[in-house]
């Protein structure tokens, strides 16, 4: 019976350790952003120290990062907004309506669930330069309509979980298609809507290859981004604290979604593995 | 009546089609449309602007006799290889821990949420942080491990975590695991979870002691998981690009041990006054049949062994 505790407890121990592993580099970072360069240089210590505002005054010398989070904003709101609408209204459109090439779409959702996203970043890029879209931000926003895996998801979620006898009720009340879509699938399918938007946001929140490629101006530069301009103008011996602030700043808006919505976003990284 | 209410039917029907319609425009012009036209390009020598002209597979000849290809084909593998162990095995020991019927142990809900923190975190923020944590002069970690090396009265001789081409390789791979095992653990025990609770009853009810029943029911349950999340994690590795493109620098020492296909398609892609587009694209679907190639094989051999 000690030998079982004593295990138990070193299991627990290992568990602990692994979550600390987690949150240690956010703690550092948190920390470190309070102190400066040479304090940091000095010695390893987890109390705060006073330059806050110095490494404020830097970071703002490197870029305005409030900036880059107005302009994140600007493109992860409307592109997770018009993913979610539309995205289910597609997978509505695809789990409840007989139609010549339903089949065809959701094969070819399929088939692009696959291929990788590299394939068509060339391609993409080409297009986008051709329509004069460099610098808009009309290619990151757009295609979002277009989310093959959510709708794959979603629809799969609408099928087993919306009953065809309200939506027959509500047509013989002589409701329009797409009075009954906005008013009783779409509030029927929230908390799968809701689980994939957030991950939508996330995503759209932290992309860099794109923007990267499209984003060229300084002021419509989104956060990571704008993040990565500083490795030219990085002098780590002096403004190591400013670095680490200027991280937190981009840290803090996902923590406090996490912290808000955390349920939703296991609920979404579980959804594919016990679908299957 | 009954041709009235057919008509009624395909009526109602037709909404199909609006209601698809914005998903199948946009879907065409930015998804399939990219897709078709980097396959043309790779046909051509089109270096950015203006009209490429068609040399059908010298692209091609040129990616697979290119031994800068290969060897960020290498760095790639080398990096995956190391990340998938490291992140599967810890995910897997993860289950193995909270699946055990002996110990019970709890707290899953929290554990899982700390342990898929850093997965959330954009690439751009994790390669910034670590990179001034792993700074070998002025960095925190190296700070840290000086300090437990006095302790012991030893000297710490500071190792180039990221600088030295040595080491950059496998920091980047642990990084990576770091970022990704807490999202492969909470897959493999979303599987787990949905087993059904009575196999694991008539097992103890015959007798099965742990291992028996972890290597004969809930390993076998969780087979298809498992090769989902490899194959994701193997499409995922071999685009890497983020980490080591923004961790390590181009002028850098260790910069030929890290740099992926991704980094190299970059290169010809997007690099400023060298764009050679055509090659790019080559590159691109070089990339891609390697990807599915390795895929076929794997899902081969997950299902051989069942």
């Amino acid at each position: 019976m000690v030998g079982y505790r004593i295990k138990k407890g070193l299991l627990y121990a290992f568990l602990v350790l692994l979550a600390a592993a987690c949150l240690f580099p956010f703690l550092l970072m948190m920390v470190n952003a309070t102190r400066s360069g040479v304090e940091i240089t000095r010695g390893f210590t987890l109390i705060p120290g006073s330059s806050l505002k110095d490494n404020m005054t830097q970071v703002f010398n490197y870029f305005n990062p409030f900036l880059g989070i107005r302009n994140s904003i600007i493109v992860a709101v409307p592109a997770t907004l018009l993913c979610a609408y539309f995205s289910t209204l597609t997978a509505y459109g695809l789990g409840f309506y007989k139609f010549h090439g339903n089949k065809f779409i959701f094969f070819m959702i399929l088939m692009f669930m696959m291929i990788p996203g590299q394939l068509s970043l060339i391609g993409f890029y080409n297009l986008c330069s051709k329509l004069h879209l460099v610098n808009s931000y009309i290619p990151l926003i757009v295609p979002s309509i277009a989310s093959a895996g959510t709708v794959f998801f979603l629809r799969q979620y609408i099928i087993s979980s919306m009953p065809p006898a309200l939506i027959e009720a509500a047509r013989m009340e002589g409701a329009s298609e797409f009075y009954i879509f906005n008013r009783i699938v779409l509030p029927i399918s929230k908390p799968a809507v809701a689980t994939m938007g957030i991950m939508a946001f996330i995503g759209n929140w932290n992309n860099y290859l794109l923007p990267m490629i499209l984003i060229t101006k300084n002021e419509k530069m989104t956060l990571p981004v704008m993040m990565a301009t500083l490795r030219s103008s990085t002098d780590i011996q002096r403004n190591q604290g400013a670095i680490y602030l200027a991280v937190a700043i981009s840290v803090i808006p996902i923590l406090l979604v996490f912290a808000c919505f955390s349920k939703y976003i296991i609920s979404s990284v579980t959804a594919g593995a016990v679908k299957e | 009546m009954k041709l009235q209410k057919q008509s009624k039917l395909t009526a109602y029907n037709r909404w199909g089609y609006a209601f698809v319609a914005p998903f199948v425009i946009v879907f065409a012009i930015f998804s399939i449309y990219p897709v078709l036209r980097t396959l043309y390009l790779s046909f051509t020598d089109l270096k950015i602007l203006g009209k490429g002209n068609w040399i059908w597979f010298d692209n091609y000849k040129r990616v697979l006799t290119d031994k800068f290809f290969w060897r960020a084909l290498g760095n790639t593998l080398r990096i995956w290889s190391v990340n998938i162990v490291l992140q599967l095995g810890l995910a897997f020991l993860l289950v193995i821990i909270f699946s055990d019927v002996k110990y019970k142990m709890r707290g899953l809900p929290v554990f899982r949420i700390l342990y898929y923190l850093p997965n959330l975190i954009a690439a751009t923020s994790i390669a910034f942080l670590f990179n001034t944590l792993l700074d070998w002069r002025y960095g925190t970690f190296n700070i840290l491990l000086n300090s437990i090396y006095k302790l012991f009265g030893a000297t710490y001789n500071p190792i180039d975590w990221i600088g030295s081409g040595k080491t950059a390789p496998y920091t980047l791979a642990v990084i990576q695991s770091w970022m990704w095992f807490g999202n492969s653990f909470l897959m493999l025990m979303a599987s787990v979870q949905g087993i059904n609770r009575e196999y694991f009853e008539a097992a103890a009810i015959d007798g099965a002691n742990r291992w028996t029943t972890f290597g004969r029911i809930t390993l076998p349950l969780i087979r298809p998981i498992m090769m989902y999340v490899a194959i994701t994690s193997l499409i995922g590795g071999l685009q890497m690009f983020d980490l080591p493109f923004l961790m390590v620098s181009q002028s850098g020492a260790a910069y030929r041990d890290v740099q992926t296909v991704m980094m190299y398609l970059y290169r010809f892609g997007f690099t400023t006054g060298s764009t050679q587009t055509g090659y790019a694209s080559a590159v691109a679907y070089c990339l891609f049949l390697i990807i599915l190639s390795v895929s076929i094989v794997q899902y081969k051999f997950f299902n051989k062994e069942r």
